[in-house]
């Protein structure tokens, strides 16, 4: 299959290309649409929310998660927030300002059009979810309480308590399950993609596999979804939840489906320190916490006292000293870095010497305990319970993990990925947040895809094949992948080497964040390009899979998932390799100024690299989107 | 920071619905205080699989308590014996050296087991399926600022909707009762203005869904006290009040279809 990169960005001026798009796509009769069939993969906020709202248009819609329930994915966990340019504040927010910021907060390296029509958009998604019943916060008058982000100057953001990720998904999930009762919508749980199929140019459906049975089935459609969530786990320790993974979106790759900008992956600065060799994940502790506490570490590479046994003069508050203006606020990539170098530096603290200090001591003087804990009270709890210790009385240990991945599959703007009828929405495609996503933006990307981007732009694809039936499938290309599928878990669990599938997450995991995390270098990525497929051979001669193919078994569930990390792996850090610049996310230490700070080279690199698969995951071949910006024009990112 | 000795894990193991099961014994001869329980039991599985022995098979995800996909009997104690935590929360410094700790599945007659200590808790997905939403298709929504919703009653249907749907309330329950469940979402949409429409019938159909598949609430009171989210039982009295009047105004108004 040929890789077009033809975006399909609507004539006009930036402000009208959504409304023209709308004005003029292909509709389908109401009457026709039950002649469609849908298929989507996965429950999360963009998942449940196209489901759904697609089943309501009287679409058929089959929909997969490996999950129990629908209401078990990961963008759950998001605690702070979703934006809007609502304006409620009356502080100047505009639907222009939330297009200018997340351009300029992913660093010049996003699909303007693409922004203008999220940011459009983003006022439609709180107007639905308080019609869902998600109880945002409020204020006293009974109106709906805003707060403010990094990267904003502004106060857009919507939340749920701590929990907001939470409450938005239980409101999709919710109307998804409306939809499954009403039979509108069949869903598939515990069943996992394993493969995806094409017939005659374009997507005719998935091969799963049942994680209760191990049967391996195919379904087919008139269009597939996928809406499966970003690969983060890669670096196996990250604030991902144990099961995500990026096999639905490498699957697809394999099959067509370009990956764009796979290097780009967003590092958070707060999270807990990893605490011994057998830690399975880490916790973010939420952004807002460096309003109010201080980022520091000892002076001395040889210091053992306790933290409020070191004296002032021999502590280095080191965002304070080197961001004067921004201080502990300095945005997610810079603060993170800062924490490497000082770790790198010996100057690391806690057993393991791994964290940096975020102090409330100042903070409780100045304000109080109690108020302290009005604001932070359940994040001291949860922080408390996860170390032991005690932030109002220590100072948190923090460092920096891999938290969300801006890369995935190329989508034009309907979102199609360069397989015809194959959509991808939410954190799995690479569309909106450029080189580097803002808080709060990820659960509106998502619900702008589900709710009010592909329920209007799949139709244009579909009316093409109206009376046309779905594809067989008894075809010999579905009886060829179900044949694949079961032949490599059949691989898997005959290998009888001597390591889980664990063993070498781990082993890959740390290759990745040590070569292509916080910091890359072109020595560190070649290094890493020699080492992953000398662990990939391991892996495939010394694997140890236990238990049987015909029941439950998390181990060869888990093998599979390893595998295609691996190859992900290898192609996340050939396109670091080549992304000869600094931007967002991506930091190249080779291409740096004098101070440190990002440089970006927007004469060779303002386009989006666009992978297509060879065959062989060493040799990918690198295709070029180039970025236009007629609206925003290209300024350095500044945060001193 | 220091280490645990010599725990030994009795695991219930069952290879699927037509196996009876049995205890199996465990020797983990030392582990950190800082790891947490399903890191304990990730290394006891990484052994077993070194060792050529099948993994034991458990439900577990965000490991942040709030996907609600982890459960287990720890101890006899749904979610084990800090309040307020699930398990993915709970750490072994909770446990002291020399300790034996039994671990089994969900306890409820609704959830059948799948195999090892996962169990299958679809039931409770048909309770929100029956009528635990609002309707509100996309796109026709009015501006969010047209519904004013006073402070106290948003923070209580907030308090409710923090359910993490786990299934501990039913597990801890002795007659296995979804009443805390059902109600926090009954809680939770029946509190706000946007819920008053459907606010009988979802009752009505909600609370007949559940009496399908779980037991009577006696109010033994053991869903709130295992709870990770410590949800109120009030939310339990807010769905018999809602249940009874629907018996009542669901036959005037013409809201049931």
């Amino acid at each position: 299959m040929s890789i077009n990169l033809d975006s399909k960005v609507p004539e006009g001026p930036m402000a009208d290309k959504w409304n023209n798009y709308k004005a003029h796509e292909k509709l389908v009769n109401p009457s026709n649409k039950r002649k469609f069939k849908i298929i989507v993969v996965g429950t999360g906020l963009a998942g449940a929310s196209a489901a759904a709202s697609l089943a309501e248009l009287g679409y058929n819609v089959d929909a997969f998660t490996f999950h129990d329930s629908p209401r078990r994915a990961h963008s759950i966990a998001a605690q702070g927030g979703i934006n809007a340019a609502k304006n409620y504040k009356g502080d100047g927010d505009s639907i222009y300002r939330l297009f200018y910021d997340t351009v300029k907060g992913g660093d010049f390296r996003s699909r303007e059009a693409n922004v203008h029509r999220l940011a459009e958009v983003s006022v439609d998604i709180i107007d639905q979810m308080v019609a869902q019943g998600v109880p945002f916060a409020r204020e006293y008058g009974g109106m709906l309480d805003n707060r403010s982000f990094g990267g904003a100057q502004v106060s857009r953001t919507f939340y749920a308590r701590g929990q907001t990720g939470q409450q938005l998904l239980i409101g999709a999930y919710q109307q998804l399950a409306r939809q499954i009762g009403l039979g509108n919508v069949n869903l598939y749980n515990r069943m996992e993609l394993v493969d995806v199929v094409n017939i005659d140019g374009r997507c005719a459906g998935i091969v799963t596999r049942d994680l209760l049975t191990g049967e391996v089935a195919s379904h087919s459609a008139h269009a597939v979804v996928l809406a499966t969530g970003g690969y983060g786990n890669a670096f196996f320790l990250s604030t991902n939840a144990m099961a995500c993974n990026a096999t639905a979106v490498w699957r697809a790759h394999r099959k067509g489906a370009a990956f764009a900008n796979p290097c780009y992956t967003q590092i958070h600065p707060t999270c807990i320190p990893q605490a011994d060799d057998f830690q399975s994940k880490l916790t973010l502790m939420s952004e807002s916490l460096r309003n109010d506490g201080r980022v520091w570490v000892p002076t001395s590479a040889e210091e053992t006292r306790t933290a409020a046994d070191i004296p002032e003069n021999e502590r280095d508050y080191y965002l304070e000293r080197i961001y004067p203006s921004f201080g502990n606020l300095a945005p997610r990539d810079v603060s993170s870095r800062a924490a490497k170098r000082a770790v790198d530096s010996g100057q690391g603290v806690g057993p393991l010497k791994n964290g940096v200090y975020l102090d409330f001591a100042e903070a409780i003087v100045r304000l109080g305990e109690d108020t302290i804990r009005e604001r932070y009270g359940n994040l001291f709890d949860m922080y408390e319970r996860i170390t032991g210790e005690n932030p109002y009385q220590v100072p948190m240990r923090i460092y920096p993990a891999s938290h969300y991945t801006m890369g995935g599959l190329w989508v034009d703007y309907e979102l199609m990925t360069t397989v015809p009828g194959l959509y991808c929405a939410g954190e799995a495609n690479y569309s909106d947040h450029g080189a580097n996503r803002l808080g709060a933006s990820a659960l509106m990307q998502g619900l702008a895809d589900g709710y009010f981007v592909l329920p209007y732009t799949i139709s244009n694809f579909l009316s093409e094949l109206l009376n046309k039936p779905i594809p067989d499938t008894t075809h010999q290309a579905f009886k060829a992948a179900e044949e694949m599928a079961g032949a490599r878990f059949k691989q898997f669990a005959s290998i009888g080497g001597t390591r889980s599938p664990d063993y070498f997450h781990r082993q890959l995991g740390k290759i990745i964040w040590d070569y292509c995390g916080m910091e890359r270098t072109q020595q560190g990525l070649e290094k890493a390009l020699s080492e992953i497929p000398a662990l990939y051979d391991e892996f495939k001669k010394d694997l140890r899979v236990t238990g049987d193919l015909k029941s439950t078994n998390q181990t060869l569930e888990k093998a599979g998932r390893v595998e295609d990390f691996f190859e992900l792996g290898m192609l996340m850090c050939r396109d670091a390799l080549t992304r000869e610049e600094s931007c967002g996310g991506h930091f190249r230490a080779e291409h740096q100024e004098a101070d440190g700070e990002a440089k970006r080279d927007d004469e060779n690199f303002a386009h989006v690299a666009a992978w297509e698969w060879s065959g062989d995951p060493m040799a990918p071949i690198r295709h070029q989107e180039q970025l236009e910006y007629e609206v925003i024009k290209f300024q350095t990112r500044s945060y001193k | 920071m220091s280490n645990l000795t010599n725990i030994t894990l009795k695991i219930w193991r069952q290879s699927g619905r037509a196996d009876g099961g049995r205890f199996e014994s465990y020797v983990i001869d030392e582990i950190s205080d800082e790891a947490s329980f399903l890191e304990l039991l990730d290394i006891l599985n990484e052994s077993l699989i070194e060792a050529g022995k099948e993994a034991i098979v458990f439900d577990h995800d965000c490991r942040e308590g709030i996907c609600g996909t982890c459960s287990l009997m720890i101890d006899g104690q749904a979610h084990g014996p800090e309040r307020g935590t699930a398990t993915c929360q709970l750490h072994m410094r909770k446990f002291a050296s020399g300790d034996t700790i039994v671990v089994e599945p969900w306890r409820a007659s609704a959830f059948p087991i799948i195999k090892d200590l996962m169990v299958d808790r679809a039931p409770l997905d048909r309770i929100v399926e029956s009528g635990g939403f609002i309707t509100a298709e996309t796109g026709g929504a009015p501006d969010a600022n047209l519904i004013p919703i006073p402070k106290p009653v948003a923070d209580a249907s907030m308090d409710a909707a923090e359910c993490i749907g786990c299934g501990a309330c039913v597990a801890a329950c002795p007659n296995g009762a979804a009443n805390l469940f059902t109600g926090a979402k009954i809680a939770h949409l029946n509190l706000l203005p946007q819920g008053q429409a459907e606010r009988y019938k979802r009752a009505e159909l909600m609370v007949e869904t559940m009496d399908e598949h779980f037991g009577s609430c006696t109010n033994h009171g053991e869903c709130e006290a295992a709870c990770p989210k410590s949800i109120s039982i009030d939310v339990i009295a807010v769905m018999n009040a809602d249940y009874l009047k629907s018996k009542f105004k669901n036959r005037k108004s013409l809201s049931r279809t």
